[in-house]
């Protein structure tokens, strides 16, 4: 009889069995240093926003909503919303920018696309003071750009290109650029060819096929990279600095003074909590239109 | 057939970099024809699926549909619809939206667009799940979705990429069916594109049978099956016992066994393949009938047993078919008889296999399936 | 003979699937004009570096006129007090901080994969790579001067430490999701203990990963600026902060120089975090 034979019991296939090591060995060393400096700064800074700053910096103990309310005075508020807007169109262009590169990358065949790609990041990992400071060589009066305009006859004097909020824009949308590139492309390079030859076969044209599909099909790695973009531009002090010559000021630019200068502790905590609550909605709004574009798994 | 076909490939070519994909092939298809282009994977019955269209250019050669030229048209203009082997649906749109896609294409009315969407989904049988997302679907709804979106703009010609390959096997078979049904319900031509012999069989009224570029043979099932054009043929179509030998004038020669008859119309002494099916291979207890053998194995397989039985000068051993149980056990001697048989050619086709045993090249194709089934299971 | 045998009756033995996308040749010729706007991208995000390199060989004092063709910035360089120090601070902050990221984020990683469910430790790791850089900047300094701490180059350390922490267990986690953990069984099925599997057979298949995460968290240590400025004391400025208060307060032909090194630097890193990668990627 079979039912004799002695067989091993199946193996309980719910978990694997574990190593046999504790894991507080693995999880403890990381997860305190990442508690230490990192939740508990977070949480101080969070904690500052309610009192009163010090004299010489620092902070007094005394309850208040002094720095909440003070956003909305003008002055700050039209900080805020200027530094919103400026980030709000170096996004936009960024995305007009990256969306035909990284459509361009994603239909090249698999050994150039690495190459574009590495491209296309390689400045991203040279240093950002430096790539900021080749915009003042090119954006000067005296500079390169103003060299070639006059030496094509297009401009008979220079054009002051340096120290405007224009400047501030292409200086924060070339250090940003590559980040909408690379969640873009990811989205367009994991589409399945066969959607846009399904909306061709079934009588789209090229254009249709590229709006109905490919597009709507693109948006969440859109969206991905315009917070890429947006959140960093928007903390962004040294290129309003060094490009902008600080005439044009954003929020980074604001928290670094009531640090350094003003020595407002709660209130540039305040400032900078208010940029971290600005980048979890964005990232909320983000992550929910993503799911509603492609809803379930997206498969076949 | 003496009406003009629906669709005509001639002398389609194919090349890609160094490896020429296809290599001058020709077919018809007749209207309201279920025809099926079968093949091992890389044999270029894709790439014929996708030259008709528009996704590939070919070389070389004409396709015409109703005696238009189709490579001069885009892909979206042609009056040609595929359902993707991926189905491609649209991950983003309801299954209405996807079905009415082709249709707003188009430029079709939207209540016109309406109507039609909710008669094929009716056929297909979807009506209740217009508005789920194609994430939300089982695959054999997936299946019928896609079949939907491309039957709805009633194309002349419907390509279906390896329709069922993405199915478990259980669906699968009663889609074949299914498949079938609808063929006639809606009165279109199919064009299959398919490894799976069997699905092709049960399916198709021809098959065209493509192997590394070329087209070995075009026949209907039954036709396939007991006039193999080629040794490939035979060992890809069904199981056969495959003995290689030279021909003679009443069938042909297997060294070290004797002569297995079979009618042909080969040269004599031009080097040939016995092709002998399982359910051929008569078995009688009786050792001193005919040839003799022994039992080397038996497979119970419900309605039939295969029994495998070694034959001495036959390197492989030979398969027979008997229905229900075995009534031989291994060890047993038997004697063999071929009922029928049927010769082929060895040609250059058959070169690429020499040195295998003939058996073993039959099981070729089905070893490395089980193998890749196994990987992925 | 038994497999030929099975395919009569088993369908889905004789399933082999086309599914191999590289294996398909390419489709109609997509229109060349769609690289236009890549190449543009590329003018755009080369030609100031270019500009920079090309300066760096300049013979003029003047960084907006060419005069000629000359390597004396390169050996001004490596005279410029500022800058070696600044060099200096920089390395030990990167080492320091790599050294800490490497260890923690591999045990983190490792932790993370094996036990943990749901994602909210794994957020929790990875949070600092996300989290704007001026934050994480100006909490460390609060927190370093509640704790009344002397800033410094340490302090800059253990904040680097932070976002190179998430750097590291991110490539490392992905690195780990491509291993076959029935290898980890095999090990034990074989009789190695749990402490010899994961030195023996884990912590090698990992290497790759860690060596890259290492790598990558060395890169952005070095080029690292925004929270350096919170957390170093201004006698130890690291090199970026050097370059800053260079760029801020007159620049000279030396930054074109230096500009070109660290280019170069990059350049070599990059380069050999991809190879490093892709001759050990994924297992088949």
């Amino acid at each position: 009889m079979t039912e004799t034979l002695q067989r091993p019991a199946p193996a309980a296939r719910a978990g694997r069995v574990r190593l046999g090591l504790a894991p507080a060995p693995f999880l403890a060393p990381g997860m305190i240093y990442l508690i230490v400096f990192m939740a508990v700064p977070v949480g101080l800074l969070a904690f500052y926003t309610f009192f009163e700053r010090g004299r010489f910096g620092g902070i007094v103990f005394e309850f208040t909503l002094d720095n909440w309310v003070k956003l909305f005075e003008p002055l700050y508020l039209g900080v805020i919303l200027q530094s919103i807007a400026l980030a709000g169109i170096v996004t936009l262009l960024a995305l007009l920018i990256g969306y035909p590169m990284a459509y361009a990358i994603a239909g090249l065949s698999p050994k150039w696309r690495t190459v574009a790609l590495v491209a296309v990041v390689l400045p991203f990992w040279t240093n950002f003071l430096i790539r900021t400071y080749a915009w003042i060589l090119l954006l000067n009066n005296a500079g390169w750009v103003n060299q070639w305009l006059q030496g094509l006859g297009i401009t008979d004097a220079p054009i002051s290109m340096l120290y405007t909020p224009q400047a501030i824009v292409v200086g924060l949308l070339y250090m940003y650029l590559p980040l909408m590139v690379l969640p873009l492309y990811a989205s367009l390079q994991q589409l399945d060819p066969s959607l846009r030859e399904a909306a061709t076969n079934l009588g789209a044209t090229p254009w249709r096929a590229f709006r109905t599909v490919t597009f709507p099909l693109s948006l969440p790695g859109a969206l991905t990279g315009c917070i890429f973009v947006f959140v960093p531009a928007m903390s962004n002090f040294v290129i309003p600095e060094l490009i902008g010559g600080g005439k044009t000021i954003m929020i980074g630019n604001l928290v670094r003074d009531q640090f350094f200068e003003a020595r407002d502790w709660p209130f540039g905590a305040t400032l900078a909590l208010l940029l971290t609550i600005f980048l979890v909605l964005v990232i909320v709004v983000q992550s929910a239109v993503s799911r509603r574009l492609t809803e379930g798994p997206r498969r076949g | 057939m003496t009406t003009a076909p629906l669709l005509r490939v001639d002398g389609i070519r194919a090349v890609y970099g160094d490896t020429v994909a296809l290599h001058g092939i020709s077919l018809d298809i007749a209207h309201n024809e279920f025809f099926a282009l079968l093949g091992p994977s890389g044999c270029g019955k894709t790439t014929l699926l996708r030259s008709i269209a528009g996704f590939e250019t070919p070389a070389e050669g004409r396709i015409e549909v109703d005696g238009e030229d189709l490579l001069r048209m885009p892909a979206h203009k042609r009056p040609v619809n595929m359902m993707f082997q991926s189905y491609a649906l649209f991950p983003h749109m309801s299954v209405e939206k996807n079905v009415a896609y082709g249709l707003e294409s188009d430029g079709v009315g939207r209540a016109e667009i309406r109507s039609r969407v909710a008669e094929v989904m009716d056929v297909v049988g979807l009506g209740a799940l217009a508005k789920r997302r194609p994430g939300q679907l089982s695959g054999g709804q997936r299946q019928r979705v896609a079949l939907a979106r491309a039957i709805v703009k009633r194309p002349k010609l419907l390509l279906l990429d390896e329709p069922l390959s993405a199915l478990d096997r259980q669906v699968r078979s009663s889609m074949q069916l299914e498949l079938k049904r609808l063929q006639h319900e809606v009165g279109l031509t199919f064009v299959v594109v398919t490894h799976d012999q069997e699905e092709a069989m049960s399916m198709a009224d021809r098959i065209a049978v493509l192997r590394d570029g070329r087209l070995e043979q075009l026949a209907t099932p039954q036709e396939l099956y007991a006039n193999p054009a080629s040794r490939f043929v035979a060992s890809f179509i069904g199981t056969a016992n495959l003995l290689d030998g030279t021909a003679t004038a009443t069938g042909v020669e297997v060294p070290g066994f004797g002569v297995v008859d079979a009618a042909h119309a080969l040269r004599a002494g031009s080097p040939a393949t016995a092709v002998v099916r399982p359910e051929d291979v008569e078995l009688s207890t009786d050792a001193a009938t005919g040839l003799s053998g022994t039992v080397v194995d038996t497979y119970f397989l419900g309605g039939a047993s295969t029994i495998s039985i070694e034959v001495p000068g036959i390197t492989a051993p030979i398969l027979a078919t008997v229905h229900g149980a075995s009534r031989v056990a291994r060890g047993d001697a038997v004697g063999v008889r071929f009922a029928r048989a049927a010769a082929v050619a060895r040609g250059a086709g058959a070169a690429s296999v020499t040195g295998d045993a003939a058996a073993t090249a039959s099981a070729d194709p089905a070893t490395a399936d089980a193998a890749q089934e196994e990987v992925s299971a | 003979m038994a497999d030929s045998t099975a395919s009569v009756t088993n369908p889905s033995t004789t399933a082999m699937r086309e599914l191999d996308p590289t294996a398909r040749p390419r489709a109609v010729r997509k229109p060349r004009g769609i690289l236009v706007p890549l190449w543009l991208g590329y003018v755009f995000l080369y030609l100031p570096i270019l500009i920079v390199v090309v300066m760096s060989f300049n013979d003029s004092e003047n960084l907006f006129v060419w005069r000629g063709f000359s390597l004396r910035w390169y050996p001004e360089l490596f005279t410029d007090e500022a800058i070696m120090q600044g060099l200096v601070n920089t390395l030990v902050v990167a080492t320091g901080a790599t050294a800490i990221a490497t260890v923690l984020g591999t045990l983190l990683a490792y932790g993370i994969a094996h036990y943990t469910r749901g994602g909210l430790i794994r957020a929790f790791a990875i949070a600092p790579a996300i989290l704007p850089d001026l934050l994480l900047g100006i909490g460390l300094l609060t927190l370093f001067s509640l704790l009344t701490v002397t800033l410094g180059l340490h302090s800059v350390i253990i904040a680097h430490g932070v976002f190179a922490t998430a750097f590291v267990t991110a490539i490392v986690l992905a690195r780990m999701a491509n291993l076959d953990p029935s290898l980890e069984e095999a090990s034990r099925d074989l009789g190695a203990g749990p402490v010899r599997t994961f030195v023996r057979v884990t912590l090698p298949q990992l290497a790759p990963g860690i060596v890259a995460g290492a790598l990558l968290a060395f890169t952005l240590s070095i080029d690292e600026f925004v929270i350096a400025f919170f957390t170093t004391a201004p006698t130890q400025p690291t090199l970026p902060i050097v370059i800053y208060s260079m760029v801020r307060f007159g620049v000279t032909p030396e930054v074109n120089a230096l500009a070109s090194l660290l280019l170069l630097v990059s350049i070599v890193t990059v380069i050999a975090a991809q190879r490093l990668t892709r001759l050990t990627g994924t297992p088949k």
